[in-house]
């Protein structure tokens, strides 16, 4: 299976040669070949600006009853005795693209003892209906229980699509989802649409963020996706009304193998970087441990939470709940300050996607400036006192 | 260069490596700060294999020879000194067990030494007894069924954290040279005491401590070989271990030249790298040249040990005088060449500088090495017939 | 004990970057190595190894040069290794992945454990795991940092969560993610750096797993990447510029114009 080829678009330009990650694409002067080594990464796709590359239809054709799905989906995630925001930011996005698609929208609250305001808040950002699954063996999340519940209802009222958020809870029982009802699914995208076909366009960063791809579903349902936290936006409408729907479901669905022993809530709770929506972070810039205090009065002016590079946990300098990037939390808060960091890839991925990105640094040619929507050249020693100043003179504040 | 070593020898070197860039070098400024014994790296050297590289298998051992530990250890030495010391110790006070020692003492202590389970250490050198071994004055008295160890022996590495010691002790004073004799002792042995830690120049994350025995008490069958034996096992523990020394200066001075050359590479001064500077240039090669002279002179008398050849004191000298001569003047010429930043301990070659020191004055003097160099070439050249000339 | 543990190959992704002037994907010999996260469960077998005793077999699904992942896994003191190396799984999406290990483990025959790693660097999906579980009818946790033998048939682990830790307890056979959080990967051991040079790696492919063509590869994938593209850049980047009062001050004006949360 190789990249296709349409010799009558292509003018042998040879740019898709450079781009190719697995130097796959041998153009002369007048052929052009595609070797085994092709991975069918798309690269070369959308590169070509005469399209003509394309890669080959994927699965063995559309499952017969296609036309039978409708309706658009969100698993409104319940714990704690709250649901979780991202479930409220993936029915303002699912509202979108219901109105778009001119389908319904439901959500999927599973839990035990779930309260009326909860219910409501899903109505009133945007759920037509809401299906209800409270019971007791649903106080605790556990991946087969819910999962087996999610799937029963969605063999029962076949949705087109289905959403849900990638937090702990998303990314451990949606895949199994996903596998039982044998549908694709595309993790952490980035950014929702639909096609004229009416296909669910899957946007996400892959190659640790350095590119971005977009992926469909054509010929599985329903077509699943999991969202980050934060990074879609929430929007409530006050007056959109919505019914509730108790489902009860098999007590087979409840079942689970799985015993929870105990739960532990973490202590240090002064990171919870991935819930903040300011984080001031530092890095191997400042020098020395006690340079963090810059920072840590920083984001106590700012209500922020603080963050770290990686080079900074791995000096010692803070511990790694702190850490944000590809082997730490990937946040996207409403402001991210990077202070004295460099900006590596690695960094970068963990969290370019935030709104507000402020860099401070000395060297002009730190990639951090690449994804920085304000930057600062300057020494962070002189800068981040003046920042300081600056705000605490607003709220007059003395010193 | 390439020596064309075999597979497995190129495994030896990949693994040290790795360790030495992953594990050693991360804290080996904090270990030199804090005068702390690298416990936790020897941990990952015992289980990447790596102690027994010169015991045979029969002892659980890697049945190598003296090349591939000198492989081992100059790998680790280009990160620290001071924890390839302290790996390279262990070997020291293995040796006369290994050479000399009865089928039963292998069969009790090759085993931990191999595994690094248990560390070794080797003890000769006394407050009178440096270069002139002769000065020797710990006595080990026979008495029925067991020894009595009294003196105290000085400077000795891994003093305190190795387990098993090979200890030289005198048995007939009457005899002179020919009344000493080689012991194992081990940690907890009654009347064994370890003084304070020695504070150093450098390889400060080698334990360095006396040894106390007073009424030692130890078993007879912990005497090695035969009373009498001692310095000629001392002697033959030294030409095996000696090249082991080269190696650590070999690694040592490959260690502190990457670092000039990293340097010079990126240290703007008058408008350009100062590796662009002959002066600079000049430096850089000769410690180029020297450091590769010294690997070439280790792996080449390393490898005609390991053919097992009659005499080799006069190669042994040579496998350690050069090199750690060699890895003096380059540390020295690294600090030089990253001036005002070389002195700073911010940077890592002042310790390598003060690391190299060592090289020259353990396991016997960089002097008395040349006179045993003077001293073979005499006996040789008088045996022969003829000369060339 | 028989642990079975998935790793995959990937490309380092700190070397794929995108050129800045022309925004395509640059290739600098872009080297392989093994998924990090794949470490830490590859390390996770081995702890049980120590403490409970085990045999490990660790798998793969790659091009035939995946073969090097395996013998980095044999060199730390696995047991055995297999390569899943096949055309036909050539455009494999997560699900396509799972089906085919899934065969595999099916045919190792007897397995108590799978593990995996959280997820690899260059999907960054994390389904594969729970996908496998999945296909095996196997409970699974995901996220583990710790896991504890309880007893010849049940494992009690300790995940990770939002708000902190859990532990639960799971019927063996099952299957588990492990974070890094589980411990630091041990360094090769010489004797087993020997051992993994001279292993030979069977190879499996699609008629050894027993599958169809139409389960595996691009032909079972359910998704395909439609479009491939750079991020657009930010188009709003402003450099402050002046002295270190005079960015404070734009900054602060600016921070307060986009109404960002503090200020």
């Amino acid at each position: 299976m190789k990249v296709l080829i349409d010799r009558k678009k292509c003018t042998l330009c040879g740019i898709c040669v450079d781009v190719c990650p697995f130097a796959a694409i041998a153009v002369g002067e007048t052929t052009i070949e595609v070797s085994d080594d092709c991975t069918l990464c798309g690269m070369c796709v959308d590169t070509c600006e005469f399209r003509a590359l394309t890669l080959p239809e994927v699965g063995t054709g559309p499952a017969a009853d296609l036309a039978t799905y409708r309706g658009l989906w969100v698993f409104a995630e319940w714990r704690e005795g709250v649901v979780h925001r991202v479930s409220h930011e993936l029915l303002s996005t699912g509202r979108r693209l219901a109105d778009k698609l001119g389908v319904s929208l439901a959500a999927v609250l599973l839990g035990y003892q779930l309260n009326e305001d909860a219910i409501r808040e899903l109505i009133a950002h945007g759920a037509d209906t809401v299906y209800v699954v409270d019971h007791p063996e649903l106080a605790h999340f556990r991946d087969d229980a819910y999962a087996k519940v999610v799937v029963e209802l969605v063999r029962e009222k076949r949705p087109e699509i289905l959403l849900a958020g990638a937090t702990a809870i998303g990314r451990s029982f949606i895949p199994r989802v996903a596998a039982s009802l044998g549908t694709g699914l595309t993790a952490d995208c980035t950014e929702l649409d639909v096609n004229e076909e009416g296909l669910l366009l899957q946007t996400r960063p892959a190659f640790g963020g350095n590119v971005m791809a977009t992926i469909i579903c054509p010929n599985q349902r329903p077509q699943m996706a999991t969202v980050r936290p934060k990074v879609m936006k929430p929007l409530r409408r006050p007056d959109h009304q919505g019914e509730t729907v108790p489902v009860t479901v098999p007590d087979a669905c409840l079942a689970s193998r799985i015993e929870v022993l105990e739960v532990v809530p973490e202590k240090d709770q002064t990171a919870k970087l991935t819930e903040a929506d300011a984080i001031v972070s530092g890095g191997r810039g400042l020098q020395k441990p006690e340079n963090f205090v810059l920072i840590e009065e920083l984001a106590q002016l700012l209500r922020a939470a603080v963050g770290a590079s990686r080079g900074a946990v791995e000096e010692g300098w803070i511990a790694p709940s702190h850490q944000v990037g590809q082997t730490g939390r990937t946040v996207s808060p409403a402001l991210y300050m990077a202070v004295g960091i460099a900006g590596a890839i690695q960094h970068l991925v963990g969290m370019q996607s935030s709104n507000v990105i402020v860099a401070v640094n000395k060297d002009p040619m730190a990639p951090i400036f690449e994804v920085a929507t304000y930057g600062v050249v300057a020494d962070l020693f002189e800068f981040i006192p003046a920042f300081v100043r600056r705000i605490k003179q607003e709220r007059g504040d003395s010193g | 260069m390439d020596y064309f070593l075999t597979e497995e020898q190129k495994m030896i070197q990949e693994l040290a490596e790795q360790i030495a860039r992953e594990k050693i070098r991360p804290v080996r400024a904090e270990l030199d700060q804090n005068d702390e014994f690298p416990w936790e790296i020897l941990k990952v050297l015992a289980q990447s294999d790596l102690y027994g590289l010169y015991i045979p298998e029969a002892y659980g051992g890697m049945g190598g020879g003296i090349l591939e530990n000198c492989l081992a250890v100059e790998q680790l030495a280009r990160a620290c000194v001071g924890v390839a010391t302290s790996f390279a110790a262990s070997g020291l006070g293995a040796y006369p067990l290994l050479l000399f020692g009865s089928e039963d003492q292998k069969q009790r202590y090759l085993p931990d030494i191999a595994s690094g389970k248990r560390l070794a250490a080797f003890a000769l050198t006394e407050p009178g007894a440096g270069s002139d071994v002769s000065g020797v004055k710990t006595t080990a008295v026979r008495n029925g069924d067991h020894y009595l160890l009294n003196g105290t022996k000085q400077w000795i590495t891994n003093g305190g954290e190795a387990e098993i010691y090979t200890v030289l002790a005198l048995t007939d004073r009457a005899k002179g040279p020919r009344g000493a004799s080689f012991f194992v002792v081990e940690k907890g042995d009654p009347g064994f005491a370890f003084g304070k830690k020695e504070k150093k120049l450098g390889i400060r994350a080698s334990a360095t401590r006396e040894l106390l025995f007073q009424d030692c008490r130890i078993p007879a069958d912990r005497l090695i070989s035969r009373e009498g034996m001692g310095f000629i096992i001392a002697m033959k523990t030294f030409d095996k271990s000696r090249p082991g020394i080269g190696a650590l200066g070999v690694g040592l001075a490959q260690g502190a030249m990457e670092l000039a050359i990293e340097y010079a590479r990126t240290r703007e001064q008058f408008g350009k790298p100062i590796i662009n500077f002959q002066a600079v240039q000049h430096k850089l090669a000769n410690m180029a040249i020297k450091t590769e002279a010294a690997r070439a002179l280790v792996y080449a008398i390393a490898r005609y040990m390991d053919s097992e050849p009659p005499d080799v004191s006069k190669y042994a000298a040579m496998a350690k005088v050069f090199p750690a001569d060699v890895a003096m003047e380059v540390t020295i010429e690294a600090v030089q060449v990253l001036g005002g930043y070389g002195y700073m301990q911010d940077y890592p070659v002042e310790k390598m500088m003060r690391d190299a020191k060592i090289l020259q004055i353990y396991e016997g003097t960089n002097e008395i090495q040349r006179n045993i160099i003077g001293q073979e070439l005499n006996k040789e050249y008088g045996r022969k017939k003829e000369t060339f000339f | 004990m028989h642990i079975a543990v998935c790793i995959k190959q990937v490309p380092d992704a700190k070397n794929v970057r995108i050129d800045p002037e022309t925004h395509t994907l640059v290739r600098q010999g872009v080297e392989s190595i093994v998924n990090p996260f794949d470490l830490f469960a590859v390390e996770a077998a081995l702890k049980l190894k120590d403490t409970v005793g085990a045999r490990i077999t660790v798998l793969t699904m790659g091009p035939p040069q995946a073969d090097e992942a395996l013998r980095e896994a044999l060199s730390r003191g696995v047991d055995e290794a297999v390569l899943l190396s096949d055309r036909a799984f050539a455009g494999s999406d997560t699900w396509a992945t799972a089906t085919t290990l899934a065969g595999a483990i099916r045919k190792l025959g007897e397995v108590d454990l799978v593990l995996c790693g959280k997820q690899a660097i260059d999907g960054d999906t994390a389904q594969v795991g729970p996908e496998v579980a999945t296909l095996l009818d196997l409970p699974y946790a995901t996220f583990v940092k710790k896991i504890e033998l309880l007893d010849e048939r049940h494992l009690k682990v300790m995940r990770q969560t939002d708000e902190g830790v859990e532990l639960w307890k799971l019927p063996l056979p099952a299957l588990v993610t492990v974070i890094k959080e589980l411990g630091e990967p041990r360094l090769p051991s010489l004797r087993h750096k020997m051992r993994a040079k001279k292993t030979e790696i069977p190879v499996w492919g699609i008629a050894d797993l027993g599958l169809e063509p139409t389960m595996v590869g691009l032909a079972g994938s359910f998704t395909q990447v439609v479009r491939v593209f750079s991020p657009p850049r930010r188009s709003d980047r402003i450099l402050l510029q002046g002295t270190v009062e005079e960015q404070a001050e734009q900054l602060y004006r600016y921070l307060k114009e986009a109404k960002v949360p503090g200020l």
